[in-house]
């Protein structure tokens, strides 16, 4: 086996010095009735190329792009990756080292994470971030256990436009703590509708999402100002960062938390993960924020140095009272992140999300023209819906006979909206796929 | 001893990044503009984000200084007992960037993703025959994503039964994240002690273990690198009281195809993937901890699930008793890519032979080492070894001391200070794919150190000092937090 360097000699001279006889003498203490009978049934060594060609064919079943034209988003996003990045990011100094737990040998992860946090508070519009987690739905699920910490309260309120599949994975974290969960519907407008708000007491969170499920910018202003009326935290959620490279962030709205999916940032969609849980909030929180956190320092000489901090939060010292059991991160796909905020820069940033907005504002324009009903309202960045006529679906399956993914049916997430879709178009999509899909759907 | 491996070698300065750039550049290729531009709503028009512009070449300059400041599996040996730092097959990152995996989207019509969804469907059943389990979930994250699902299973499979158990017994050699996975469940963790011999046994378990308990949460091979050898007789002791026994399988690696988890009365375990299976591990992930379960507890893993019929795959929600999502689509499936790559790579033999020789490395470090440190449990070990400082503190020389200037050397130091039951400890856990003329080179450079640390304790105080930075002020950096610039 070409991963295992011992050669028979080797194995013979090191057992010796051990003092047993044989590879099987060195499991002494595993009692005979907590062993493996058989052997393994497993399928065979495959060589390199045998390898190769097995995962060609797995890969080859898959549609993707650029065969296949895509106008699916829904907290999964195509945007091109530099090269740069991809080359930077296999660098194996980066991808084959640990949590920098020595941090004299670990500065260019650290820096690198000390940075991310940056460009993170930076977008978000935030005081602190922390080095990641493992992805948006577990990152609004920690933020929501996090305002619950803060405020002690055991109630918290979920807009019905938070990503379906979001709102599931919280369920999953507050069931077993007894965590009430109470749902905020939705106007006709697209928007997050708050006017339950009023009734409710005892909340410790209020959480949406901007730009929503619908693709709708919520308008975080005037939701802080109520959220913080019923001395709730407001946690920001997000699909789509890219979006603040036009709209306004959370920070700047008086979000208290903002966390949400950064796979926009140069990560691959690769099947939804790995992909990177941002985490935002304010300073004054940060004690009680879950994950890893890197902050700058110096070393005996007086040079600046980073090293991981504030670990007392977490599960290393008093790991009996520890609150939250986040131990890794997702470094990499953070690393990634950055290198693409660090290519795209502010101006990058700006001019690639206006793109995304104009490209699918002229999808939106070429659709109304041809008669089809856009419903709600509000302003909308890179996604939004569409009503189709009823028996849409045949056309939708058609649509795919000729490698076009005409978006992602809602029925399933909202059973009251059958007929409607949710498209995306991001800087990839050209003008000729768009205007294809707008002849499509119409014949 | 032959010339150490650290070098004095070049080390390039690198500023921050907002430190460089100049407003107007841009590192990316914008795609051509092809529509018109559309009005914006001013209300909702920001100022886009305070980052600095930076060229292609400033930002590939500034990354590859970065790079050079860290030390990786493929830089050298990188013996962190407990996180199984071996060395990562370059094949399997061919097989994770294959367009067709790299460029999915999780919420394809199934019959257009049957690929990933056959490989992971595979993947499961592999980890099944290797751990000896009946089920398996791919979706958790990381190992304490992966104990966390396997709390909840246990929580769900006490409520099937309408019972609401409120402790779990954790021992003091688990890993340390099972207490704050226990907590996030409601559960109050219930510390057991281990005995002289570095294990559990079964009357300890005995006596904190009542019908109020869910279970407990063993890791075995534990944190000292020993077999856990009374698990069945301590499964026996939980189960007839209505417990179930958690396997915290981190530490797999020791013991592929030789220990039937299954049939040790284990109910759930979490394995990780990005160890055991040689992920690389990213700086910090991303992991992956699928979990394991016997058949009786089935029911209960997260959906959705892949199933298969009749040679088609697709992804079924029909599980009514699920403790239901944990991740927003279907887990790291990049990772499972390379766990899959790696399986089928090594196969069964490999697999076993891998385990062996990882035991084997180890309790050679073992027996070399033992008379120049503290051995506190001199027993077979599994895939790593525990010493202490307890030969230096005469020398006032600590563990710290010690693993600082094994940098110098050119290694990463071993894990230090865990586990917690041993004071001053040092973790060695060398992995299968160090040869034997490393671990030779490695040893040497312990001996000579402990050599240093009679006759010239400085040196180690001092230690590192061919590092891009000496020793670091944590504690400022803890009391007066700078984490962002």
């Amino acid at each position: 086996m070409r991963y295992l360097p011992h050669t028979s000699e080797d194995i013979t001279s090191m057992l010796e010095e051990v003092g047993v006889d044989g590879l099987d003498g060195l499991f002494s203490t595993i009692p005979e009735d907590c062993r493996h009978r058989d052997d393994l049934n497993l399928p065979e060594p495959l060589t390199e190329w045998e390898l190769n060609d097995r995962m060609g064919a797995l890969s080859d079943s898959m549609a993707v792009s650029p065969e296949y034209k895509m106008f699916i988003g829904a907290g999964s996003y195509q945007h091109y990756i530099p090269a740069s990045v991809s080359s930077l990011l296999g660098r194996s100094e980066f991808v084959t080292s640990y949590t920098p737990y020595q941090p004299e040998i670990s500065q260019g992860t650290l820096q690198a994470i000390y940075e991310y946090q940056t460009l993170t508070t930076r977008l978000l519009g935030m005081e602190v971030a922390n080095a990641s987690i493992y992805d948006g739905a577990s990152a609004l699920a920690e933020a929501l256990l996090m305002a619950l910490r803060i405020t002690k309260k055991r109630k918290v309120a979920i807009s019905s436009l938070i990503h379906p599949l979001y709102r599931r994975v919280v369920q999953t974290y507050c069931e077993p703590s007894g965590y009430e969960i109470a749902e905020l519907p939705y106007l006709d407008d697209g928007r997050t509708d708050l006017s339950k708000l009023a009734g409710m007491n005892d909340l410790g969170a209020v959480a949406v999402q901007s730009p929503n499920f619908f693709g709708c910018i919520e308008n975080l202003k005037e939701i802080s100002e109520m959220v913080h009326e019923k001395s709730a935290l407001l946690v920001a959620s997000f699909t789509e960062p890219l979006a603040y490279g036009l709209f306004k962030n959370p920070g700047s709205q008086g979000a208290d938390i903002a966390c949400g999916e950064g796979q926009s940032l140069g990560i691959p969609q690769s099947f939804g993960g790995p992909v990177l849980g941002m985490f935002a909030s304010k300073m004054k929180y940060v004690r009680s924020m879950p994950g890893r956190l890197v902050g700058k320092t110096t070393d005996m000489d007086g040079k600046r140095g980073f090293v991981l901090t504030l670990s007392t939060r977490e599960q290393h010292i008093r790991r009996e009272k520890a609150t939250s059991n986040i131990c890794t991160n997702n470094s990499l796909c953070a690393l990634a992140a950055a290198m693409y905020m660090a290519s795209m820069g502010g101006t990058g940033m700006r001019e690639l999300a206006m793109l995304n907005y104009d490209k699918s504002e002229y999808l939106k324009s070429e659709l109304k023209k041809a008669g089809f009903k856009i419903n709600f309202e509000s302003p909308t960045f890179n996604e939004f819906v569409v009503e189709f006529p009823a028996g849409f679906k045949n056309t939708y399956e058609r649509l795919l006979e000729k490698k076009i993914v005409a978006g992602l049916p809602l029925a399933p997430y909202y059973p009251e909206l059958s007929s409607h879709y949710l498209l995306c178009v991001t800087e990839t999509r050209t003008r000729q796929d768009i205007d294809a899909l707008v002849r499509e759907v119409k014949s | 001893m032959k010339e150490s491996l650290g070098t004095t070698g070049l080390i390039l300065n690198e500023p921050l990044l907002w430190e460089k750039g100049k407003k107007g550049r841009r590192g990316f290729s914008l795609p051509r503009r092809d529509v018109e531009f559309s009005p914006l709503n001013e209300d909702l028009a920001g100022e886009g984000p305070d980052f600095p512009d930076l060229s292609e070449v400033d930002v590939v300059r500034h990354y590859t200084r970065l790079s050079t400041w860290n030390f990786g599996v493929d830089t050298g040996m990188y013996p962190l007992g407990s996180c199984t730092m071996k060395y990562n097959p370059k094949t399997n990152e061919r097989q994770a960037g294959l367009q067709g995996f790299a460029g999915a989207h999780p919420l394809l019509p199934a019959g257009l993703s049957q690929g990933t969804l056959k490989l992971m469907f595979e993947l499961e059943q592999y980890l099944s025959e290797i751990t000896g389990m009946d089920a398996v979930t791919l979706q958790p994250a990381a190992g304490a994503h992966g104990e966390f699902a396997g709390m909840l299973v246990i929580c769900a499979y006490h409520k099937s039964k309408g019972e609401r158990r409120s402790k779990i017994i954790v021992p003091d050699t688990a890993h340390g994240t099972n207490p704050a996975s226990a907590t996030l469940c409601g559960y109050q963790s219930v510390p057991v002690k281990s005995n002289e011999q570095g294990i559990l046994s079964p009357e300890a378990v005995a006596d904190v273990m009542d019908e109020d308990t869910a279970g407990i949460m063993v890791t075995n091979p534990n944190t000292l690198g020993l077999f856990e050898e009374n698990i069945k007789k301590i499964a026996e002791i939980v189960h007839a009281k209505g417990g179930l026994v958690y396997c915290d399988g981190a530490n797999m690696n020791a013991v592929m195809g030789i220990v039937h988890m299954g049939e040790i009365g284990i109910d759930v375990l979490h394995l990780n993937l990005h160890k055991t299976f040689s992920t690389p591990h990213g700086g910090g992930g991303p992991g992956s901890g699928p979990v394991c379960v016997k058949k009786h507890l089935e029911p209960f893993l997260p959906v959705p699930r892949v199933v298969e019929e009749n040679g088609k795959y697709s992804l079924s929600e029909d599980f009514p008793e699920s403790v239901g999502k944990l991740h927003a689509f279907y887990g790291n499936f990049g990772v499972m890519i390379k766990a899959y790559s790696y399986i089928l790579s090594m196969g069964p033999g490999g697999l076993k032979k891998a385990s062996q020789l990882a035991v084997l490395n180890a309790n050679y470090i073992k027996e070399k080492l033992k008379g120049v440190f503290h051995l506190p449990y001199d027993r077979p070990c599994m895939h790593e070894c525990v010493f202490s400082d307890e030969f230096q503190k005469a020398d006032k020389v600590t563990t710290l001391d010690m693993v600082k200037r094994l940098m110098d050397y050119g290694y990463h130091p071993p894990t230090i200070y865990f586990p917690l039951v041993v004071h001053g400890s040092i973790m060695i856990e060398p992995t299968e794919t160090e040869s034997k003329e490393d671990i030779d080179l490695f040893i040497e450079a312990l001996k000579a150190i402990a050599d240093e640390a009679k006759k010239n304790p400085e040196l180690l105080h001092d230690a590192p000092s061919r590092c891009k930075v000496r020793r670091l002020d944590e504690t400022t950096a803890a009391r007066k937090p700078c984490l962002a610039g």
